[in-house]
């Protein structure tokens, strides 16, 4: 009899991607600027490494938030007893108005409609299994997080349909994108339940515009779907543009309060905007009662530490924290985009303009030597191993075209930057060169990088490290 | 079309049991030494709040651990970034020797073999969804904690087939239960994947025995199922008996490192030793590196905060307060226990003989109108409304005899307690007066009763709060 389940005997998990076999090279030879100065420079992390300063600052002035005290007290009792999946009161409040103030206060989110998880993994797990019976189907934009193949479908048995997205239109969603993906899913017997996406975009670093936000809700509108907005990146806009967020839409369309509203749900985690993975603080919030109140019994699953809550809700309560934190994020963030784009620039590589996240989409298709997904793998592991550069390939992102690259820019120093940007302009430089030397050599060197990549797949399939990261 | 999950729309989560609503009772009108001296004990709760003052001294001592700091200087960043699910190794260390020590270094503990959870609420589920198909069943013996029913099966969709014990023996596991609840599950069409037991007992407070042990190895051996043993309350043991764990069995039977010893599993919690249920700690641990390795990967959705990990694994790594803690509590829990039983006893009620956990299972079958369940819900109804004590029927744990009751004496002050019992004795000497009054009052009275049960059971089927303590 099968001992285990199929859970576990499959690989549903999608850790034998690419993607994490990046990171698992970077571990063995990690840079290091003293100790090891030609170990590969992380840059498939998408961290906020930026602004710990401020927080650090915030931390020494305020003590007891860290050290289980309420005005000198120790609450320390309280909060070890304290696991009411409501979750703590002053933390959701908190919570909802760091949301209002990154949307400018132009929407108010309610403490109570708040359901707490550990961290946007749990939380888009636990909306899956609110919202989708195994074998039913969420449409996703491509490119996309290559995370989302295990959490939203690996213990929920739900299925994601990708919205093709094009580099023609700089990855837009269109109308036709979404109809095409709709009727796919039919071809395929899926029930669609709704559609998922990531705004603004990992990994395409952008902001969905108020047309296609228009046209998600307008689309779920009429097919009688659910839309789930991720919105865990919503802090780290940088551009001139202010974040549009589906509930400003849903606000500007009157739709606030009607039946619509109560299928649009949003997804946020503290994870990026202020660099806390560690801490595994996610949320949803819903419109819709029974979602809520079932997705809270579910958070039993992924409480959130009440330590953690209280030094969260401490942090986020102190409005002149929040409201300097914000504006000196976005400038560093500004800061340090622009010196990875300038970088890559000189190395004769654009990206897509992007205004928001902790990373660039960086086209990378005149470097490949053929247009396919092989050629992109090859280019990837040269990069990774003689570039020493770890940068996330488009196909782990389930990209439709070959030669993207997502390349973060927020999880390392200054000079480790301009380092990975000379290393990169020196391979791109010899590359160059080597596309003068005989075809027939260049024909040979070919052939066997692609022997060498048949073989390295099956050796590497079984990987156990994985980034939580996106 | 359907537009939320059956998870949602279903009562699979539980929450309409008795059990829930006595709680919101209690929320209700909570009893408070000088704000609310008539307002309800809560007796169906249990936490550990016995020694927070032996931690609180070790906090007051050792500022750096819940500062966020190593000697004095700050590793918030460290800490901030820390999300491997592989959990931070000297925590996974330290748990590994705090549960050898629970175990008097009989056994040892790999932290290899250790996945971490958002409590012991989440190992158990992750240990389900690696071990069982939807539709699959473990057998677990009654009276259970109700939460099972919600954590193992909710979102799993795996099946619980009850282990009937009787009074009769002290409610332990006999071989022709098993085999009768094995039968049952195959009468249902359902596949046995295992069998779970947690030891100590929820709700009876007592350490199966070595007999039982053996005979569940046996059993699962010879089924080639798995065993989970889920040792929460592990570090409650206060009797003269030390804690006989299903770890010393499988060394004591030769097994250490065979195939049967890959099926066997322990889930542990610092919920209850420790009384931090705030903090959300939990592991699995197990000997099949495939469960390790998927269980971790799934650990995704529900990690253990860095800031949590830190502060304990400081805590723990301290030898002299683990060892001075272990034995102070059970020092506190034997006192208090005693205090419970005698008080009891001076109602002319007994329990079980206990010798484990927070909380005894207390016979009040002599105080039942009739041997029915009716009559549990009945006397319960008086208990929390009349008595003003919250305790848990034995309904709730899916006792096959009415007239148990679990009632916890961990989680209030001594006075409390004191004052709970007087209350009771009140009570149980009114209503051996009572039962002299005239037949015909008592039965106008009792049908009186039944339609208040019937109504008030539909009145509040939507229970909103739930405590995810056991």
């Amino acid at each position: 009899m099968k001992q285990l389940s199929t859970k576990v005997t499959s690989n549903a998990h999608g850790q034998d991607s690419s993607y994490f076999l990046g990171w698992e090279e970077y571990e063995k030879n990690p840079y290091d600027e003293i100790k090891n100065p030609n170990g590969i420079i992380q840059m498939g992390l998408a961290e906020n490494q930026l602004c710990f300063d401020l927080i650090e600052t915030w931390l020494a002035k305020n003590p007891d938030a860290a050290g289980l005290k309420k005005d000198g007290q120790s609450i320390f009792k309280e909060l070890a007893l304290f696991q009411d999946y409501h979750g703590l009161p002053e933390f959701k409040k908190a919570l909802a108005e760091f949301m209002e103030e990154i949307r400018g206060n132009r929407v108010t989110f309610d403490p109570r409609k708040i359901v707490l998880a550990a961290g946007s993994t749990s939380a888009n797990e636990t909306l899956m299994f609110c919202l989708a019976e195994p074998g039913e189907a969420f449409l996703l934009p491509t490119p996309y997080y290559p995370g989302f193949d295990r959490d939203l479908k690996w213990r929920t048995g739900a299925e994601i349909v990708p919205i093709h997205c094009s580099s023609s239109n700089g990855f837009q969603i269109t109308e036709s994108a979404l109809q095409q993906a709709y009727q796919q899913a039919q071809k395929l017997d899926l029930n669609v339940k709704g559609i998922l996406v990531t705004n603004p975009s990992n990994p395409l670093g952008t902001m969905l515009t108020r047309r296609e936000l228009n046209l998600l809700v307008d689309f779920i509108t009429s097919k009688n779907i659910h839309l789930i907005s991720d919105e865990i990146y919503s802090g780290t806009v940088f551009g001139f543009e202010q974040f549009v967020s589906v509930m400003d839409v849903l606000k500007d369309k009157k739709l606030e309060n009607t039946e619509v509203s109560k299928r649009v749900h949003v997804v946020y985690s503290l994870s990026k905007d202020l660099g806390l993975p560690g801490f595994r603080v996610g949320a949803i919030y819903s419109n819709d009662e029974m979602v809520v109140s079932a997705a809270t019994k579910m958070s039993s699953f992924g409480l959130v530490s009440s330590q953690t809550q209280y030094l969260l809700s401490a942090l986020l309560s102190d409005k002149k924290f929040t409201g300097t934190y914000l504006n000196e994020n976005k400038k560093r963030l500004k800061i340090r985009q622009r010196q990875l784009v300038s970088g890559l620039e000189a190395a004769g590589v654009t990206c897509l303009k992007s205004n928001a996240g902790l990373f660039c989409w960086v086209d990378m298709r005149h470097l490949l030597d053929t247009n396919t997904f092989e050629a992109e793998l090859e280019l990837w592991k040269k990069i990774v191993y003689e570039v020493k550069l770890n940068i996330s390939p488009g196909s782990s992102c389930h990209c439709t075209e070959p030669g993207w690259f997502r390349v973060c820019f927020a999880n390392m120093s200054e000079e480790t930057l301009d380092l990975a940007m000379k290393r990169l302009k020196e391979y791109v430089e010899s590359t160059d060169s080597n596309r003068l030397i005989s075809k027939s050599s260049h024909e040979r060197i070919k052939s066997l990088r692609k022997r060498t990549v048949s073989n390295w797949v099956f050796r590497v399939s079984w990987t156990d490290r994985v980034p939580d990261e996106r």
